[in-house]
Order: C-alpha cells, then structure tokens, then sequence
C-alpha cells in the first residue's frame, strides 16, 4: 500500500477545501470499501482525510414527515432508526440485506454511495478496466460477466453499482445534499450517479471534491407499504444478482401509485419508471406485474453470460409487488 | 493546510488499558493489536472484511478490525477475545461454546465470540434484521435460529461447527431471558 497522510476533518469545508486542492486525496468514512481497495492497489491516495467525525451524524424526521439523514450516520443505526423501520421499511429492508453486522456498524450512508463497483476486473489492477484508467479497455465486455449490467451499460463499461441502500433511496425519489468546492445543492438520487458513456471513471454528477453531506427522503406516507427483494448467490452476506425495491399505493384493487427502483442491473439504481407508468390505473395483479416488467426490461441488452438477469429481474418485480398488494397497509 | 504526515501518535484504550502508539497511517487496528500490542486473539484470516475472524467491539460495537486504519479509530475503546473474560471467569457465552463444543480448529473462535457479544447487545437492543418477518414492529426480536445464522453471517467457520455455535448462542440467549 502506498503512503498516505491523514487529516480528521471536524469542518465540511475545510474537508472540502483539502480534498479539492490535492488530486490523489480521498475521503475516509467507514472505510469498508476503500481500506480493501487500498490493500488492492485499487485506490492509493495519498491524503486520506477522515469525514467520521463531521457533524453529519443525526437522522432528522421533519414535521411534513420528510427525512434528513446525515452523511455520517451508520448504516446499522440508518435501518434500526424507529422512523425509518415504520415510514421507510424499503430502507431498514435494503439496509439490512446488505453485507454484515459488523460492517453495517461501520458503513456510513455517504460512503455507501460512494462505494465503487465490485467487478472483478476492476478490483484487479493486473486487468485493463476503463474506470481505473480510462482507455486501458474493458476486460468485462468479452470476459466474465454474469454479475454485470444488463441495462444502461455501455462498450466502456459494464459494471453496475453495489449499492443495496442507494436502489431503495432512487425508489423513494431522495435527494443527496452535497457541498462542492462552489457551494452546497441537492442532486436527486436518480441523477447522483451517471451512466457510463465514454468517461466510467466519473462515476457521480458531483463535481471534482464534492463532499456528500446528507440525503433527504421526502415525505411518502404510502411508502409504509414498501420493500426490498434481493437474489444473490448465498443465503446471507453476498452482493445481488438483482434485486427490487418497490413502494406500492393501491386505490381498491387498483395500483393508484407506484414506485421501483431495480439493483445490481446498472451504473446507478435503476429507477424503473417505464414499468412505474404502465401500472397507473391498472388492476394490482401478477398480469399487471408481469406486463409492467416487461415494459421496462425491453430495453435490457443481456450481455453473453447474464441473459438469465431479465427473468431475474421480471420474477422478482412480480414477487416483490403481489406480496406488497397483499400486506395490509399500517 | 493542516500538518499531516504518514505517521501518527494513537492513543486507544484496549481491553480497559490505555495505549499510547507511534503508527504507520496504514497500520490498521488488527495489526496494530496483533503487531503492536501483541494481543493476537483476533486473527487475520481473509485480511478483505469477509471472513470475521478479526472482528473486535469498537466503542461497544462489534466491527471487522482489519479494514479499519488505527489512526481513524484514535481515541476510541477496543475490546477484543483477551477482554471478554471477566477478572479470569468466562462469560456465559464463553461458557457456552465450551459446553457446545462450538469450535473445531478453533481460528475462528475468536471472531465469533466477539461478534456474538456484539450481535446479542443488538438483540436486546430490539434491531431487526432481513429475516425479521415486520421490520416495522417494535418489540422484543424472537431469536431464532433462522435469526442467528443471518446475523452471524459475516462470520464463517471453515470447519462448519455453525451447528454448535448456533447452539452455545441460542443458549446464552436462552439463560438471559430466563435469569
């Protein structure tokens, strides 16, 4: 590993200000995917500067039933907050399906989102990979790509996002507070991380140094019926195959609203919005479900090893909306 | 621009004793334990967050020891397998993987335990997981066993003695509630 220096930062502009002036900084919260990538080589800073300990800690329900939620607050805390387990149980589901007890106890919401891809090839700095050293090639496009991306993706780069947290985040339309080296503004989830194109090393619409300060949940009161599904490869302790977050709103019988958010499938949280349209209005049936996924998988370009990801991704829409038409709401 | 170096003074307090180390900044805690401290209980297995055998209580809660750098956890409690006992008598949990035999090799132990001390505060402290039917129901968590293999995933046992540490677990459970 290479040497570092290490600032604890107790100021979010002075952080910034730090980790804009110096190219090879990074930001150091719990750590669970950058300690691994600098023991890889993945990622070698040479100025980490610790944001743990920024006032960013809190998780804030507002009065109109909106939720901030501080950049440093832990995942594990994040899923068992009482208002989140009762509002938001998409969030406490997804929260709770990703990785382990103890690294739910480390994990920080900002550095949640700000986790990079798990393809093998870039975590492999014997491999090309475009998003470690744009030009170098991908060596996911013909290689082992079962895990990868089957929407959005691009001859770059087929990498999706890790994220558990960030697919429930895009299905309750939340909005990331960050502060740039220009100032502070709100990005909406969806538009936090970018599609690969031809630059897969920019991976957030955030400029050069931003600072993820927060994430806010507007207020969603039918998001008491909501959830989060994930297929992965073991029972427990694993990254997904595919997974849906979903938040359902019935009128009757039928879908009045809707919300899904698909994982694992992309660069970023797939919020599935052509699906989301064509169940408005539409009877809350396995037909409806099915047909609604299909909408939005039709522009799914499998790649030679994850075709299989499009009935994944269609059984699972299903599943996870005919058990939310069922469960009573609260 | 603040004074940084590659080098920095921790101050950690392990076990109930206060340390003070001159470290590497990529020192990270478990090796800063094992190397520094000589406190080997915590084991490097995976060395990549995966296996738990390095797991420790950091400020109470339970964590993987080797992805954390011990310069970013200056200042905070550590306790790891050497602080479990209590004064040279084993913890009920202790006592129950001895009277389950909840260990073959034993390289894991270590890990296990500490993430079992750490997994039961979560317990009694009502935190739901992804096997939890309604995580919106507060209320006491039924600690099955379907519950304690899911939150004792993020440790494995190469020598698949899970049955026996899902009993000396469910066991110490078991005596709290009842005591």
């Amino acid at each position: 590993m290479r040497t570092f220096r290490y600032h604890r930062a107790t100021d979010p502009a002075e952080a910034v200000r730090l980790v804009a002036g110096e190219p090879e900084a990074a930001y150091l919260g719990g750590g669970t995917n950058l300690v691994d990538q600098m023991k890889l080589s993945v990622q070698r800073p040479r100025l980490l500067v610790d944001v743990t300990r920024l006032p960013l800690g809190s998780v804030e329900p507002l009065p109109d039933g909106a939720l901030r939620i501080g950049a440093t607050v832990r995942n594990s805390d994040l899923a068992a907050h009482p208002v989140v387990r009762r509002d938001f149980p998409v969030l406490t589901r997804a929260l709770l399906a990703a990785a382990s007890g103890q690294l739910r106890n480390m994990a920080t919401v900002g550095g949640n989102l700000l986790q990079r891809t798990r393809c093998v090839y870039f975590q492999d700095v014997g491999k090309p990979c475009n998003k470690r050293e744009p030009g170098a090639g991908c060596s996911a496009l013909d290689g082992q790509n079962r895990d990868l991306a089957i929407l959005g993706w691009s001859p770059s780069c087929v990498a999706t996002h890790p994220s558990d947290m960030a697919v429930a985040l895009a299905a309750l339309d939340a909005r990331v507070e960050v502060l740039e080296p220009d100032g502070a503004r709100e990005i909406p989830l969806t538009e936090f991380h970018r599609l690969p194109g031809d630059r897969p090393d920019r991976e957030t619409t955030m400029a050069p140094g931003g600072l993820v300060t927060g994430v806010r949940i507007p207020a969603l009161p039918y998001a008491r019926r909501s959830t989060y599904r994930k297929a992965r490869d073991r029972a427990s302790f694993a990254f997904a195959v595919g997974s849906v977050a979903a938040v359902l709103d019935l009128d009757g019988d039928l879908v009045r609203d809707v919300r899904i958010a698909y994982g694992a499938v992309a660069h970023r949280p797939w919020r599935a919005r052509l699906a989301e349209e064509a169940l408005r209005g539409r009877p809350a049936t396995v037909e409806s479900f099915g047909l609604a996924a299909d909408e939005e998988l039709a522009a799914a370009r499998p790649l030679p090893h994850n075709g299989f990801k499009v009935p994944l991704i269609r059984n699972l829409t299903v599943r996870t909306l005919a058990d939310l038409a069922e469960t009573a709401p609260r | 621009m603040p004074e940084v170096t590659e080098r920095s003074s921790v101050t950690l307090a392990v076990n109930g004793e206060q340390q003070r180390l001159r470290l590497d900044n990529r020192t990270t805690l478990l090796d800063a334990l094992r190397e520094q401290l000589g406190l080997i209980g915590a084991k490097k297995g995976c060395d990549h967050g995966q296996c738990g055998s390095c797991t420790v209580l950091l400020d109470g809660r339970r964590v993987k020891s080797c992805l954390i750098f011990a310069v970013a956890v200056s200042g905070s409690a550590v306790v790891s397998v050497e602080g479990l006992a209590d004064r040279g008598n084993l913890r009920p949990l202790q006592q129950c993987f001895v009277d389950h035999d909840a260990f073959q090799c034993g390289y894991c132990t270590s890990g296990q335990l500490c993430s079992a001390t750490g997994m039961l505060d979560e317990v009694r402290r009502g935190w739901p997981s992804v096997v939890t039917e309604d995580v919106a129901a507060a209320g006491p968590v039924r600690l099955t066993d379907e519950e304690i293999r899911e939150r004792m995933s993020g440790n494995l046992c190469r020598c698949a003695a899970y049955p026996q540490i899902v009993a000396a677990i469910r066991a110490t459970a078991t005596a709290e509630v009842t005591r």
